[in-house]
């Protein structure tokens, strides 16, 4: 393919609130452009990964480059990076949203904006992207463009009455998309004399090739044989190949020069040392400072994974390390726990990316596992001026031995039809939230601004916030910090015997309520034993909650007719069967679904 | 001595579903009944060589509801039974009945044909409670069925009770039981069983609705309690976790399913045990018609393992439980060196026992392993 230059390179990405149809607009764009035929069309070809397609959601950054013949007879190369939908990869979103110039943002012509979408907008005008609005889905019977454009001129501020309305489902209105991408997105810029600096984005860990680096070229050019060097990492490796992105496939090029999109291959063995953020820079001519932005990311949440049955523990060890060649945002390190034996203890960015892990594990390595409940990290200040970030609540403390301790705190923003404001309020309330401000804006809708503790919101605050808001609330955030708090470890004692899998950190004055949630859900999922069992909360030895599961008194065979003594013994079997899936804790059972049980403390 | 050979067959259709079973039944056109009753006689002549070694010494027709048939059916597969096979003069033969579908015609038949042991399903004798069961017939018809067989000189009857019923309260079930006490004269045997939510009933369906509550486990227990003093003051002896008889009138049939004696079943989805083999036939009403005799289904071939399995958590369903002599006799090798530990716990748990009759070591349930057998009898699976 012939050189093509800068002036006719658009990179851009697309922004959206979940559901809104970025996907869908990615297919249609990548469809129009011509490199793929429809038959070649896999469903949405931006989200390769099955988990992906079953959410509907993006979680790795998948980019494809595409030819578009405009309407002025020239050819111009679409690079569009696609970006995670979710605030769980926040960082991820910024790295990607940095090797754009420009981005499309996508509102539901009958939902209008949400608050995932203001925060993705707000995220790509920090990055200094030029951004046009699409009005999507004007063929619903509910949809109102002239609201929706006059809400995304009113709450953002975009130019937006030549907004194209769109229905990237079936297909109307793309044409004006891929004109306007042309005519409102910037051409990139950049020196491909000037020394080698280029923004990873993404990596992908391949069995035979290595990690292979997504990158945008700010400046200079890179090639085979460029000895590249990463300089947050400080990883170094000579260059096999570069290329483009092909969709779904990678199509080696001489060369990738300022203002490319496309991929190094350099033999890397590990994605730890190709950083999402980080910049390549030539070894033997080093750009004289990195790009802005690159942060190490931290693990937000964590819980205890363990295999089900103890066996599996090296599974579980391989397809820990498995997945973590292609996501260096999780994190584990082994650890025991006397209830559940040998398992791991895991960061992810959020609670999502927890359950993708999770799903992934169960699915793809085929394991049973059992999860302990998430937590956030504490800052735990010891009286002897010692700092410990606590990842495990088996691991505080004496409380004699602690000064204070500190949890995170997210500012969130929350977009919400007026008539559920009083709900919404009364739930961050509940959560330990500070009210910092509300703007109703066009359309009777409010974007209320709350500032909550991490840890109140990593369970079931997104089920609750949709519930009492008959699924209107829109809800995103962002981590703000640490600040002092007043936290206890809250312990499980089942027949008087610790459950060490059971504790966990909370404020002090949530603690009895959970205790006496936890202790409600646990009498429902632990069995009758021949004696009676005290399910009980403490929080420092003291106790503040109690429940009983009271001694078993009957348990026989209904009539069987016949001599079906098959169907009996199948009972009987299935009984000895649930035994085995229990964990011991002195002299009671408990099986391995009252751990994950309390996981989800329902409202009522 | 010849070996013993028991009987089942099944007839697997009712009047109408109640609203608790989950048995293998449903109501039928005449035409299927026919085709299916001469099914079920092309399988009994078909099979009746392969079992000419033995005797048999109980026949029973379960359902179903089998007197939901032309009692002619019945008739034709007593006599053939006599036909093809050898019968021990003495033989229990039995017939399940439901009130409202039986008439004095019907029993009159049923005599003749050499039934002589009736087993009536009542469950309850408040007319308001087996209505709400589903049930098609009234206190007064069963009073009408059970008074025209006695009076046609059957004497071996039992009758089946069962509590736990939805909205029942123990004084409501001691009714019941008083009812059934009082018939003149009274029957022989009594089932009591407690009601089981089975998945996949409309009672399952409605218990999670929340239109119907079941008693607590405190009425549920009284209910149990109830049926042991009433019936023991009475002159019944409990032999099994929900049987209760007069001296001598145990049920043979089921009996020999917990000793593990020969049976074979006839009709869908009967299951039997014939030396050691255990198979079943399909549960496919139309398979079954087109071809009675087609091959069964052999669930397993018993190892000795589970023979000893078996012996152990089906003998333990009978109240003088299971004879350590009789294992041993059997297995060749001492019960306590396959299951020695588990008698142990449990005998700490006092969930077991250890007593002795005519010098004879037994080991059975306690009045507390009753209650919990289920959690008994699974420890005895061996791995």
């Amino acid at each position: 393919m012939a050189v093509i230059d800068q002036s006719h390179i658009r990179n851009f990405c697309i922004v959206a609130h979940i559901d809104h149809g970025k996907s869908t607009l990615a297919d249609r764009i990548i469809e129009h452009t011509g490199l793929l035929t429809s038959r070649e069309m896999q469903a949405q070809v931006l989200d390769n990964m099955d988990l992906e397609r079953e959410r509907g959601i993006t979680i790795k950054a998948q980019s494809v480059r595409t030819v578009y013949k405009a309407r002025n007879g020239e050819e111009y190369i679409f690079n569009l990076i696609d970006t995670p939908g979710h605030v769980d990869f926040n960082y991820e979103v910024s790295r990607s949203l940095a090797a754009c110039d420009g981005a499309i943002l996508v509102v539901d012509a009958a939902q209008g904006i949400e608050a995932q979408t203001l925060a993705n907008v707000y995220l790509a005008l920090d990055n200094d992207l030029d951004v046009f609005p699409v009005i999507n889905k004007i063929d619903l019977p509910s949809a109102e463009p002239q609201r929706v454009i006059d809400e995304i001129e009113d709450v953002i501020g975009l130019e937006a009455q030549d907004a194209p309305l769109i229905s990237a489902k079936n297909g109307i209105g793309i044409e004006e998309v891929l004109e306007q991408i042309v005519e409102k997105i910037p051409a990139p810029k950049g020196d491909p004399a000037a020394p080698l600096k280029a923004l990873i984005f993404d990596s992908l860990y391949d069995s035979y090739k290595g990690v292979i680096v997504f990158c945008r070229v700010m400046e200079g050019t890179v090639k085979k044989g460029t000895e590249i060097l990463m300089m947050a990492t400080g990883a170094k490796q000579e260059v096999v190949e570069v290329g483009t992105f092909g969709a779904g496939q990678f199509i080696p090029c001489d060369e990738l020069s300022a203002g490319m999109v496309g991929y190094i291959m350099a033999s890397i063995k590990n994605v730890k040392d190709t950083a999402v953020g980080d910049t390549v820079t030539d070894a033997n001519r080093p750009c004289a400072e990195a790009l802005p932005g690159y942060k190490k990311v931290q693990s937000m949440v964590y819980c205890g994974m363990y295999p089900a049955d103890g066996a599996k523990y090296p599974d579980l060890r391989d397809a820990l390390e498995k997945l973590k060649l292609n996501d260096a945002s999780l994190h584990y390190e082994p650890e025991t726990s006397i209830a559940l034996g040998f398992g791991f203890r895991c960061g992810f960015l959020g609670l999502l990316h927890l359950e993708v892990i999770q799903e992934r594990l169960e699915r793809e390595y085929n394991l049973d596992l059992v999860t302990t409940a998430p937590g956030v990290v504490y800052k735990v200040f010891k009286t002897n001026g010692e700092m410990i970030e606590l990842t495990n609540p088996s691991n505080l403390p004496d409380p004699a031995e602690i000064e204070h301790m500190e949890e995170p705190i997210v500012s969130a923003e929350i977009m919400v039809t007026s008539e559920f404001i009083g709900a919404i309020m009364e739930l961050c309330q509940e959560r330990r939230g500070r009210y910092l401000g509300m703007e109703y804006t066009t359309g009777g809708r409010a974007l209320i601004r709350y500032e909550l503790p991490l840890n109140e919101i990593i369970y079931d605050f997104f089920d609750a916030l949709k519930s009492r808001s008959k699924g209107y609330a829109s809800f995103d955030y962002d981590i703000k910090g640490y600040e002092v708090s007043k936290l206890v470890k809250l312990d499980i004692l089942v027949n008087r015997e610790e459950v060490d899998a059971l504790s966990f950190i909370v404020h002090g004055e949530s603690a009895y309520e959970r205790g006496r949630k936890m202790c409600e859900k646990l009498k429902e999922e632990i069995p009758r034993h021949l004696f009676e069992i005290p399910i009980q909360a403490a929080v420092g030895g003291k106790v503040i909650a109690r429940e009983t599961v009271k001694a078993m008194r009957k348990d026989v065979l209904a009539k069987c007719y016949g001599g079906d003594i098959t169907r009996k013994k199948k009972l009987l079997e299935k009984q000895k069967e649930g035994k085995k899936r229990m964990r011991q804790i002195g002299n009671v059972e408990i099986p391995q679904k009252a751990f994950m049980s309390v996981l989800k403390l329902d409202e009522n | 001595m010849k070996q013993k050979l028991e009987l089942y067959f099944h007839i697997p259709f009712c009047e109408r579903k109640c609203l608790y079973c989950d048995f293998l039944s449903a109501p039928a056109t005449e035409q299927t009944k026919e085709q299916y009753m001469e099914a079920l006689l092309t399988e009994l002549v078909g099979s009746a060589k392969q079992y000419k070694e033995m005797v048999v010494e109980t026949v029973f027709f379960g359902g179903g509801t089998p007197s939901t048939v032309d009692a002619k059916y019945i008739k034709e597969i007593c006599l053939a039974i006599r036909e093809h096979f050898f019968v021990s003069e003495d033989a229990e033969i039995t017939i399940e009945i439901n009130p409202g579908t039986v008439n004095r015609d019907k029993l009159k038949e049923y005599r003749s044909a050499g039934i002589n042991r009736l087993s009536i399903g009542l469950q309850s004798a408040l007319d308001e409670e087996l209505k709400r069961l589903g049930r098609i017939h009234t206190w007064a018809e069963f009073l009408e069925t059970y008074n025209t067989a006695r009076e046609l000189g059957f004497d071996n009857i039992n009758v089946d009770l069962m509590s736990a019923l939805p909205g029942q309260s123990a004084e409501d079930y001691e009714r019941s039981l008083q009812k059934v006490l009082a018939l003149t004269p009274s029957p022989e045997h009594i089932s009591a069983y407690s009601l089981i939510l089975e998945e996949g009933t409309p009672f399952y369906r409605m218990h999670k609705a929340g239109e119907i509550s079941f008693p607590t486990e405190e009425e549920d227990r009284a209910m149990y309690h109830l049926t042991k003093e009433v019936l023991a003051e009475a002159g019944y002896q409990r032999y099994e976790i929900s049987n209760y008889a007069l001296p001598g009138k145990e049920c043979r049939h089921n009996s020999g399913y917990w000793r593990r004696v020969n049976y074979v079943g006839y009709g869908i989805g009967a299951a039997s045990l014939v030396q050691g083999q255990r198979f079943q036939n399909t549960e496919e009403l139309g398979s079954y018609i087109s071809n009675p005799l087609g091959e069964k289904q052999v669930i397993e071939q018993l190892t000795e393992e589970d023979c000893m399995e078996e012996f152990m958590f089906l003998g333990l369903r009978m109240i003088t439980g299971i004879s350590t002599g009789e294992f041993e006799q059997i297995f060749e090798i001492p019960v306590e060196e396959v299951f020695g530990e588990v008698i142990e716990k449990n005998i700490r748990d006092g969930l077991l026992e250890r007593f002795w009759v005519e010098g004879e070591e037994r080991i059975r349930l306690t009045e507390t392993g009753l209650n919990v057998s289920n959690y008994v009898m699974a420890q005895f699976l061996l791995d």
